[in-house]
């Protein structure tokens, strides 16, 4: 038996080994989870028992349902400012992540670049790596906010084609961009000849301050982007498993292709849970809510005990840094959690940029919050006094 | 009547003074954890709460306890009860509904649209002195016409809480 030799050159990540000191620990305090900590709305659990007691438990077309295309194209055209097609400009995937990967294979030709800003989600290098793109990556710091200034993707080396990977609001820096600094961006994307793939997760649900600005609503780029969003977030839905991609028609015919070789239909029961979910306005805007008070106490305690954020314009990390400390984010993750038993992330996990950085999830509730930064604050006292 | 503060968002849609909204969900928040949360001033925070108590908004603050779940010997018993009555000239069902709701023994009273006018419930040491109050007390009235009592045998849900324990967090505790 031979490993596949770009498998084996994929380095593993360097904290497996502190995640799984975290999950083998006892009555921790976890900032370090990546999902919402609401349930899922009942009435979408139940929409989707009701319709594996009335047999939905088959395939789909592989695109995936015919109406929750619709619904989802009905969704996106007051937003995106564009309708896309529901037969063949829309693609349910398997979450978000299996949208990213299918638009990486399907786009990926010899010396394209992926450039990728950092720190990001954890997958799209490796996505990129091993869909034979060339991944390069954009380095972004709290100076410019975390986010890719037109001055930088101008004085990036690309070559027509190139695709340019946008995540806003980002994970795990709550990185947004307002209207004015993504028309800059677009302007850069079209002289360079770039495509976007523009995963918007956490953009309908999850932007604070103002209104997320989808990346296809810019004028001219509807056809340099494809777009990638979910349910996970915005619903509470992760273990659903639901995402879509909806894009130029011939960028979707080639994911669709993979996609019915590989997954062959994200599963019907999801499907059905999501077409309910696309009623759940005031579910979603009440979680928003929610994390929105959570973000701001997040915030303002971290900056009074001495560790700076900035405020995340979305999603729902906050991402401090620790440098004030001297110790390094696996260092600092480490000790806060052998001797106060609270779980962060080190901001390494996240690319070269989130080096003196830690990202702390508030899809945790108050009190635990609470409880974990009085932890922390007497971490601090300890180590830094 | 004061009505409550509404503030509108979102182009029109009302929604209740998000502080109301914060301390309907937990009370023991504190005015600074408030101002934080919302953006605005310790003083505003504050200046709002009193007002909220003083025009009889906020009634009063205490936790929400799930009485099946404590350890006692003292046993309680609860009913809702149906009640038919006459209103009267000029108060309607208020006079009757106060001499009704004042009574200690009941926790809450309604009026209703439907079969039956007031909806009230009791509460009592066993079942026999929660029958005493409805056959002595309240079907004396001169003005009930009769009732119906049902004996509650278990609390789901009330007021939008869930009544017994709910599995711990599902979630890995790291994930990205």
């Amino acid at each position: 038996m031979k490993i596949n030799k770009k498998v084996k050159d994929l380095s593993p990540s360097g904290i497996r080994a502190f995640f799984d000191l975290v999950i083998g620990m006892k009555d921790v305090i976890s900032l370090g989870v990546g999902e919402p900590d609401f349930d899922t709305p009942w009435r979408i659990s139940e929409s989707a028992i009701f319709s594996v007691e009335k047999g939905y438990t088959t395939y789909t077309s592989n695109k995936g349902l015919q109406e929750l295309r619709e619904q989802i194209s009905r969704y996106l055209k007051p937003r995106l400012k564009t309708s896309y097609d529901p037969n063949d400009e829309i693609l349910i995937t398997v979450g978000v992540s299996e949208a990213m990967d299918l638009a990486m294979r399907a786009l990926s030709v010899s010396d394209c670049k992926a450039l990728i800003h950092e720190p990001c989600y954890v997958s799209y290098y490796p996505t990129a790596y091993l869909a034979g793109l060339d991944p390069v990556y954009l380095a972004t710091t709290a100076q410019t906010a975390f986010k890719v200034t037109p001055k930088q993707l101008a004085e990036t080396k690309t070559s027509s084609g190139d695709i340019f990977l946008l995540n806003y609001p980002c994970n795990p820096t709550g990185a947004s961009y307002n209207r004015d600094e993504l028309v800059e961006l677009a302007r850069v994307i079209e002289k360079k000849d770039l495509f976007v793939i523009s995963d918007e997760i956490y953009g309908d649900y999850m932007t604070y301050d103002g209104d997320h600005v989808p990346f296809p609503s810019l004028p001219g780029m509807r056809q340099r982007t494809l777009y990638l969003n979910g349910f996970s977030k915005a619903y509470a839905m992760t273990g659903w498993r639901i995402g879509y991609a909806a894009g130029p028609r011939e960028v979707i015919a080639a994911m669709t292709k993979i996609h019915q070789y590989t997954i062959l239909c994200a599963p019907i029961m999801g499907q059905m849970a999501a077409l309910e979910a696309l009623r759940c306005d005031k579910e979603a805007k009440s979680m928003r809510a929610e994390y929105n008070r959570r973000r701001k106490y997040i915030v303002t305690e971290l900056n009074k005990l001495g560790l700076d954020c900035l405020m995340p314009q979305g999603a729902f990390y906050a991402f401090a840094s620790i440098q004030s400390t001297g110790m390094d984010s696996v260092e600092f993750a480490h000790k806060l959690l052998e001797e106060e038993k609270v779980a962060v992330v080190p901001g390494t996990a996240f690319g070269p940029s989130g080096a003196g950085y830690i990202r702390m999830s508030y899809a945790t509730g108050i009190s635990d919050i609470k409880e974990a930064l009085s932890r922390i604050g007497k971490f601090l006292k300890k180590h830094c006094a | 009547m004061t009505i409550p503060v509404v503030v509108k968002l979102d182009g029109g849609e009302c929604f209740m003074d998000e502080i109301l909204e914060i301390l309907e969900k937990d009370a023991r928040l504190t005015s600074e954890e408030i101002a934080v949360m919302t953006g605005k001033s310790t003083a505003e925070v504050e200046k709002r709460i009193k007002k909220y108590e003083s025009e009889g908004v906020i009634l009063k603050y205490k936790a929400v306890v799930n009485k099946e779940a404590v350890e006692t010997d003292v046993k309680i018993v609860r009913a809702l009860i149906e009640v038919k009555v006459i209103p009267q000239r000029n108060v309607g069902f208020d006079a009757i509904a106060k001499r009704i709701y004042s009574f200690s023994a009941v926790k809450s009273c309604y009026l209703l649209s439907g079969g039956y006018d007031l909806l009230v419930i009791v509460e009592g040491e066993d079942m026999h002195s929660v029958s005493s109050f409805v056959s002595e007390k309240l079907a004396t009235l001169e003005n009930v016409q009769g009732t119906v009592t049902h004996f509650l045998l278990k609390k789901y849900k009330e007021d939008g809480d869930i009544l017994h324990k709910i599995d711990g967090d599902k979630r890995l505790s790291i994930s990205f």
